[in-house]
């Protein structure tokens, strides 16, 4: 099982690598550098050539990629130059806010999934089951940030239940109770909001690993040993099924940050999402480059964790 | 000169392991296998699974790469790439699964004509006529012609795969287990049928099966593999009534006998050969547990004993 | 009750096929009594796989008619706490394919002391333990305690049936259904495992059902054999009478397209036509009259019944007495010879 984590690790950093170049090669083709936006026109163009050879802007791509990819390793991802300060900087509060909205967003996916998954799939035909089929087509059918939207003028403007926007009340201490309090009440509607669309798919898919489950020959064998119905399907059917779920797992933080793209900007939520459509919208591309950087990475990372969690659950790769 | 003549062949494929997925050894499926077949006659390959049996046929077709050998049809050299003849087309497969060799979502005409298609240029009106002619020849309706697989019968989709084996008129048809799948009234009426056609077709067939009461009624000269080696080939007289190898003892003994009157004589032989496997495994398997080089008993009878004899 | 240990009577297993119900097993009859191996011979479709999970009450969606007497209880109609109560304990099954009927993710150990937990709930689980490695011993599993933990995909196909066959004597039961026990395993190991489960028969006194389409299986393993076609019994004898004296043209069919042991024949007897599937059983007259082309008329209009011909010797035939096959003649002779 070592083995097979630590090649698969292997596997993991040549993926980053590849991931970073491309990221700045598209960077590169993109119009203009960081000069072009934030110079006086009435300036001596020599002396704006002057400063990019000053800079490194014309030096060949792979020489600026290293010297971009140097300063990443070292936390310098470059300044923003609509906020004036370090993309680092920047990035850092919002990374811990998506942080906390996804854990959210993920908790509550598996609690909506499991129990409706194992209904449905327990009890596949039955009354239960054509419901929670319905709901999960309907949550196919509808888009999130039309879903986020309706969801923020019920519960948000209407009800008054939950705040409107930002990720936590102002003047309150950090650390303090009341302040944790408040993230969690601010996180809490984006999260349900993206969860109940999000988790449809895992619904789905545990529900199909069920009914696949139920037919195999095991579970005869299990039933001739004389086992109830229950411990069949909590000792043979469930554990069997939930593992490609949990295989799933990756998967669903590649979905997560397609959702907080929509759901932080609908929420007003600051979060990498929020920041990203920001700072496309304003051609702040040095932090458009981090913040897809930190998105591929999570994707990379999502993926390696599916497969560490399987190798551990499966001992058909565990022994390998 | 021999019609097909396997000599020395060796198909290995890689181990993959360690950290960067390096080849570390080899599985040696087929492992330094020589034969020859007659024409007209019935070649029966015999094995348990693992015995490289399938791996052997498949290489022939060249559906597996040879990692050494030679294998030799009509006097020309079969394994050599970027051949301009392709003799291919003289050599068909059928395959063991009725029910998966055929592709499900294609009418019995396209599976039937997909030869036809790769090797001659037919109007489709010549294209009908001769899949009914091969339906006619395999004792399909030609109605047939646009159902599609699921709505045929096991012993039928076996005729619809050996149809599409004989459209291109081959001389040498291999048949990996083409009954294993059947029920038994069905295989008679398989077995039965391949008989017909290689006396109507002048075919030769090496016959892939790990059931030896089918090798038997089938065919003419037999080889027997283990952990893809020959331990054993002759006739189908020399195997069955003077086997030499354990192995092939072991075989033979372990087939169930339909006649209850001699279950004790039965369990009788298979105790004996036991005691012998048990007591002579050394005499018959290498320290790696694989069976020895041929040394022929009679013209006809080779086993695979120990140099010394 | 005598010494019957299991009785089956007008047993009907049909299955729901769109609106309507269709029998797989229509109106079977049998017994089996302590220490006796019954073998069940039929092809696919024949509803053999049907009757041994109907005994075990297996169908979870089934519409089961008639009565299945084991030790006091009607399986046909039983509850199911009862019923866990007896499968497992007092009856057992081995299983085709012993690749699939075992859970990929569990140690082969656990999944037989499942077993022993389910009806000896008093044993601790070092106990159970040992009787694992017992077990395994006497399966004939080299190193048990190290094959304790492994998982069905490290063992070979053999060593699976073993394991299998494990876990179906682990409480030592009374019935055993054996279906296809060797069809998916090499020659070599079904001679072994076929030996395994003769010994164990010996040493536990249970009654087996054997069920299996060889022919050569049977004349091995069985005391009695029944011949199933269509859903129904054709035919059911001692195993020497059925061998040397079939009666039922279906039986006799089957025997002649064997490949025969000892002289090859040019040709294999051949049952024109195919099995017909369960929505195209014919329902009146005898069913395998439709595959004999020259058969009489009445065949399609009479349904005959099961009656005995010599003691023990059924047959579910009106014509046996005077039908013959076209090739049969040249057969005897040769059968004559030999």
């Amino acid at each position: 099982m070592w083995k097979f984590i630590v090649r698969r690790l292997f596997i993991t950093l040549p993926q980053v690598i590849l991931l970073s170049v491309l990221i700045f090669l598209m960077a590169q083709m993109m119009p203009g550098d960081a000069l072009s936006g934030l110079i006086d026109p009435n300036i001596d163009p020599a002396a704006i050539e002057q400063q990019r050879e000053n800079l490194g802007l014309n030096n060949p791509w792979y020489v600026q990629y290293t010297d971009w990819i140097t300063g990443a390793l070292q936390g310098d991802l470059g300044q923003s130059f609509r906020y004036k300060m370090p993309v680092t900087e920047l990035v850092e509060q919002r990374l811990i806010n998506t942080f906390w909205l996804s854990v959210a967003t993920l908790l509550i996916t598996y609690i909506i999934a499991i129990p409706l998954g194992i209904t449905s799939g327990r009890y596949n035909d039955s009354w239960a089951d054509q419901m929670i089929t319905g709901y999960t087509y309907i949550g196919f059918a509808t888009p999130l940030f039309i879903f986020a939207l309706v969801m923020l003028w019920v519960f948000g403007y209407q009800l008054g239940w939950f705040p409107t926007g930002g990720s936590v009340a102002p003047g309150l201490e950090p650390g303090s109770f009341d302040y944790v309090l408040s993230k969690l009440q601010h996180l809490l509607l984006p999260a349900i909001s993206m969860a109940l669309i999000t988790t449809v798919n895992t619904v789905q898919y545990l529900r199909s690993e069920i009914i696949d489950t139920k037919q195999k020959d095991f579970i005869i064998t299990a039933r001739a040993k004389g086992a109830s119905e229950s411990r069949v399907y909590n000792r043979h059917i469930l554990r069997n099924s939930l593992l490609p779920i949990a295989a799933f797992f990756g998967f669903e933080i590649t979905g997560l940050i397609g959702g907080t793209v929509f759901v932080e900007n609908i929420f007003g939520y600051p979060g990498m999402g929020d920041l990203f459509i920001q700072s496309i919208l304003l051609r702040d591309y040095s932090v458009v480059t981090a913040v897809v950087l930190l998105f591929g990475i999570a994707s990379i990372l999502g993926a390696l964790i599916s497969d560490i969690i399987l190798s551990l659950v499966d001992p058909r790769i565990r022994i390998k | 000169m021999a019609f097909l003549k396997v000599e020395d062949l060796k198909v290995h494929f890689p181990i993959k392991g360690g950290l960067f997925n390096r080849t570390i050894g080899a599985i040696k499926a087929v492992d330094g296998v020589s034969f020859e077949i007659e024409q007209g006659k019935t070649y029966g390959l015999v094995g348990e699974s693992g015995s490289g049996k399938t791996t052997t046929g498949r290489a022939i077709v060249g559906l597996n790469e040879i990692t050494e050998g030679k294998i030799t049809y009509e006097g020309e050299e079969l394994n050599i790439k970027g051949k301009a003849i392709d003799p291919r087309r003289d050599i068909q497969m059928i395959f063991q699964d009725p029910y998966s060799s055929l592709n499900p979502k294609k009418r019995v005409l396209d599976i039937v004509a997909e030869p036809l298609r790769n090797y001659e240029k037919l109007s489709r009106k010549e294209e009908r006529q001769r899949v009914h002619e091969l339906l006619e020849q395999v004792g399909l309706s030609p109605e047939s012609i646009l159902k599609y697989p699921h709505e045929f019968s096991g012993g039928q989709r076996q005729r619809i795969g050996v149809a599409r084996a004989i459209a291109l008129k081959p001389k040498l048809i291999i048949a990996d287990e083409p009954v294993s799948a059947l029920d038994v009234s069905v295989q008679a009426q398989v077995l039965n049928f391949m008989q017909d056609i290689q006396k109507e077709l002048n075919l030769t067939y090496l016959f892939i099966s790990h059931d030896l009461g089918i090798v038997k009624h089938m065919c003419d000269e037999i080889g027997i593999m283990y952990k893809g080696r020959y331990v054993e080939s002759g006739t189908k007289q020399d195997i069955f009534n003077s086997p030499q190898h354990i192995y092939t003892k072991r075989l033979v003994a372990a087939i169930p006998d339909i006649d209850p009157k001699k279950r004790e004589e039965k369990k009788q032989f298979r105790q004996e050969v036991q005691t012998e496997y048990e007591q002579s495994y050394n005499d018959y398997f290498d320290n790696e547990g694989l069976a020895y080089g041929l040394q022929s008993v009679s013209d006809t009878h080779l086993v695979a004993l120990p140099e010394k004899g | 009750m005598s010494k019957e240990l299991l009785e089956i009577k007008n047993l009907k297993t049909s299955f729901r096929i769109k609106d309507d119900y269709y029998a797989a097993v229509d109106d079977v009859t049998l017994t089996l009594n302590k220490n006796e191996v019954l073998g069940i011979v039929g092809e696919s479709g024949s509803g053999k796989s049907a009757l041994a999970f109907s005994v075990m009450g297996l169908h979870n969606r089934a519409k089961i008619e008639g009565n299945i007497h084991f030790k006091d209880a009607d399986i046909a109609n039983i509850s199911p706490a009862k019923l866990n109560k007896l499968r497992g304990d007092d009856m057992a099954m081995i299983f085709q394919d012993p690749l699939t009927a075992l859970n990929p993710l569990m140690p082969v150990g656990d999944q037989i002391a499942e077993a022993i937990l389910l009806h000896k709930k008093d044993m601790s689980t070092k106990q159970r333990r040992n009787k694992v490695v017992d077990l395994l011993n006497k399966v004939g599993i080299p190193r048990p305690e190290h094959t304790y933990d492994q998982f069905p995909h490290e063992l070979s196909g053999g060593m699976r049936q073993r394991i299998i066959i494990a876990t179906a004597i682990a409480n030592q039961p009374e019935l055993l259904i054996a279906d296809e026990p060797t069809t998916a395993l090499d020659v070599t190991i079904q001679a072994q495992i076929l030996d395994l489960i003769r010994d164990l028969k010996e040493d536990m006194n249970a009654g087996i059902i054997l069920i299996t389409h060889d022919l050569g299986v049977v004349a091995e393993m069985a005391d009695r054999v029944a011949v199933m076609y269509a859903g129904q019994i054709v035919e059911i004898a001692e195993v020497g009478a059925l061998f040397d004296n079939p009666l039922h043209p279906y039986t006799r069919s089957l025997l002649n397209s064997m490949p025969s042991e000892d002289e090859a024949q040019d040709k294999l007897h051949v049952i024109q036509g195919i099995v017909p599937s369960l929505q195209n059983l014919p329902r009146k007259g005898c069913r395998f009259a439709a595959r004999i082309p020259w058969v009489e008329e009445s065949a399609h209009e009479e349904n005959p019944e099961l009656h005995e011909v010599t003691p023990g010797h059924f047959v579910r035939c009106t014509c046996h007495n005077h039908f013959y096959f076209p090739d049969e003649s040249k057969e005897e002779q040769a059968n004559g010879v030999s």
